[in-house]
């Protein structure tokens, strides 16, 4: 069937329809969510039969792509702040330098499957209820506002938030974000996200906004855009750097999901518009739990072979 | 496909057996003596023909090429599964098929195969570590046989079917995942246990096309390759982004 396209990296023949598919799936959810999708994409590939390492380099290499047309749009917006985006960018490329040697080190002594399981069984149960609980909240309180008759309730959370963070020294003027903070929180962030996006994979939006809007105390408006824009370049370096030092880039199978990815997201786009933002968040928080839940099983129950080979290659 | 090989049977039949020629002779050849693995390449069938000289059985053993491999095993710690111990073995066949005519058990004495490769038994990989416990080394060695063969790597058939009392003929199937490089390809003839004949066949499998410069440049020059995967991507975003500007 000329359907089926060799994968030369992952050394597996598949029908492109799949990627494809799997690419526009998770397009969908960055077009209505505004986030990446990496911690869907990457367990999706492993399910599907992708070794682990080359599903993470992979996908760092197609988050490029979707980042680069996701953030034009922002761009015309006028929606990045780009100041605040390279300080968030200097952590973030420190923390992937290295998360790329902790992987590479995990892979050598067989224990980056079971890490990469880990990360995301922790991340995304603790992102995924912060979520679910935040925007279960907010839904109650602007139904009790409406039935209290008053206006509906101010956005959640935010600022009054992180009185350490205010005390840092070094105090930096963010005129986009319109906030005078310490260069060390988007630092240390960046970093965080960094390590994160280079050992499972992800671009780290789904840490990063949170991140932005609650640490930070960045205005809603700027986040997506910037967290984009930092995205693009941090990822470039992770996959560059799991090209180069791990082979584990398959170059085929990023343009396969690529092109479903940038479909699928305007679909995304245009349904996100017909829903409200909490329904959208308390959405979005579910589907990370069951993909977390998903993972903890696997973990947890046993295996039905316990046997595996060692990864080949590396160095 | 059908008429060549009836062609290539119909000269092997002709070809006179010389004057004095021992019997029980095997000739055989493979329908392709390279597998290329191209961009749509989903697994491979190639077609074994072949007749014998005189009653026998036939056996058809396929080597891929062979290196160290590593096994790891779970266990259970702190209430999760992790990769606890591991064993490696030494020149372990990446591939590794037996076609018969009956099962080879069946038609070869246990020392004549061990001595010709035959048969899962006959091919037992040594692990590196030669303190390593007995009963560990069989396990780990059962798993490696379990795992190659859920992989379609390593099979044994009797997949050779006679028609008529000497020309023979199977279906050899490799799937997608199979390993590149050379092969060694042999087919014997058996009679009352033991081999009488034995005809050598090369075979390589080899990445061709886009697929196999990808591959190649992704490990020989793997800075290059990742600067440009990551330039394709940008590019194929940024095209993305504007071809879908106006719905934004």
């Amino acid at each position: 069937m000329a359907m089926h396209i060799y994968l030369p990296i992952a050394e597996m023949s598949l029908n492109f329809l799949i990627p494809v598919l799997l690419g526009a799936g998770v397009g969908v959810l960055t077009g209505m969510f505004g986030v990446g999708g990496g911690f869907l994409m990457t367990p999706s590939l492993i399910f599907i039969g992708v070794p682990p390492a080359v599903a993470v380099g992979t996908e760092a290499v197609k988050i490029v792509g979707s980042s680069v047309s996701g953030v034009l749009a922002h761009w015309r917006k006028g929606n990045v702040d780009v100041q605040m985006g390279v300080v968030l960018l200097i952590g973030g490329l420190a923390g992937s330098f290295v998360g790329v040697r902790v992987f590479t080190w995990l892979r050598g002594i067989g224990q980056i499957d079971v890490t990469i399981a880990l990360l995301y069984v922790v991340v995304l149960g603790i992102v995924g209820s912060m979520m679910f609980a935040e925007s279960l909240g907010s839904i109650l309180r602007s139904r009790a506002a409406l039935a209290g008759g008053g206006s509906v309730a101010a956005p959640s959370g935010g600022r009054g938030r992180g009185g350490w963070v205010r005390r840092l020294p070094f105090k930096m003027a963010f005129r986009r974000s319109k906030l005078v903070i310490s260069p060390i929180v988007p630092l240390g962030v960046g970093f965080l996200v960094g390590i994160l996006s280079a050992l499972m994979g992800v671009g780290g939006g789904f840490i990063m906004v949170p991140a932005m809007i609650y640490l930070i105390g960045m205005p809603t408006k700027v986040v997506i855009g910037t967290s984009l824009f930092q995205i693009i370049f941090v990822t470039a370096n992770t996959a560059f750097l799991q090209a180069w030092q791990n082979h584990t880039v398959d170059v085929l199978l990023a343009l396969q999901l690529l092109v479903g990815g940038v479909i699928g997201a305007q679909v995304g786009t245009w349904l996100g518009g017909k829903l409200k933002a909490e329904q959208l968040r308390v959405g979005l928080a579910a589907v990370v739990l069951a993909v977390c839940f998903k993972m903890a099983l696997g973990l947890v129950l046993e295996p039905d072979e316990l046997y595996s080979f060692a990864a080949k290659g590396g160095h | 496909m059908r008429t060549l090989v009836v062609a290539a049977l119909a000269a092997l039949l002709l070809v006179p057996v010389p004057a004095g020629a021992v019997r029980s002779e095997v000739v055989a050849d493979l329908s392709d003596h390279l597998i290329a693995i191209t961009t749509g390449f989903t697994g491979s069938s190639l077609l074994l023909f072949g007749a014998t000289d005189g009653a026998g059985d036939v056996v058809l053993v396929v080597t891929g090429p062979r290196s160290d491999v590593t096994l790891r095993r779970k266990d259970r710690r702190m209430g999760i599964w992790v990769n606890t111990e591991g064993l490696r073995f030494r020149d372990v066949p990446s591939f590794y098929a037996v076609l018969s005519s009956r099962p080879a058990g069946d038609i070869l004495d246990p020392a004549e195969a061990a001595a010709h490769g035959i048969g899962f038994d006959a091919i037992r990989p040594a692990p590196a570590d030669p303190a390593a416990p007995a009963a560990e080394v069989a396990a780990y060695r059962e798993a490696l046989f379990r795992l190659k063969q859920e992989q379609g790597l390593y099979f044994e058939e009797t997949g050779i079917r006679f028609t008529g009392e000497r020309l023979f003929r199977a279906d050899l199937r490799f799937p997608s995942s199979v390993p590149v490089g050379e092969f060694r390809a042999m087919i014997y003839l058996v009679k009352d246990g033991r081999v009488v004949s034995s005809q050598p066949t090369p075979l390589v499998v080899s990445k061709v096309g886009m697929g196999a410069q990808v591959h190649w440049f992704a490990n020989r020059h793997a800075a290059a390759y990742g600067a440009l995967a990551v330039a394709v991507s940008v590019l194929a975003g940024w095209l993305a982004g504007i071809v879908f500007r106006k719905k934004v």
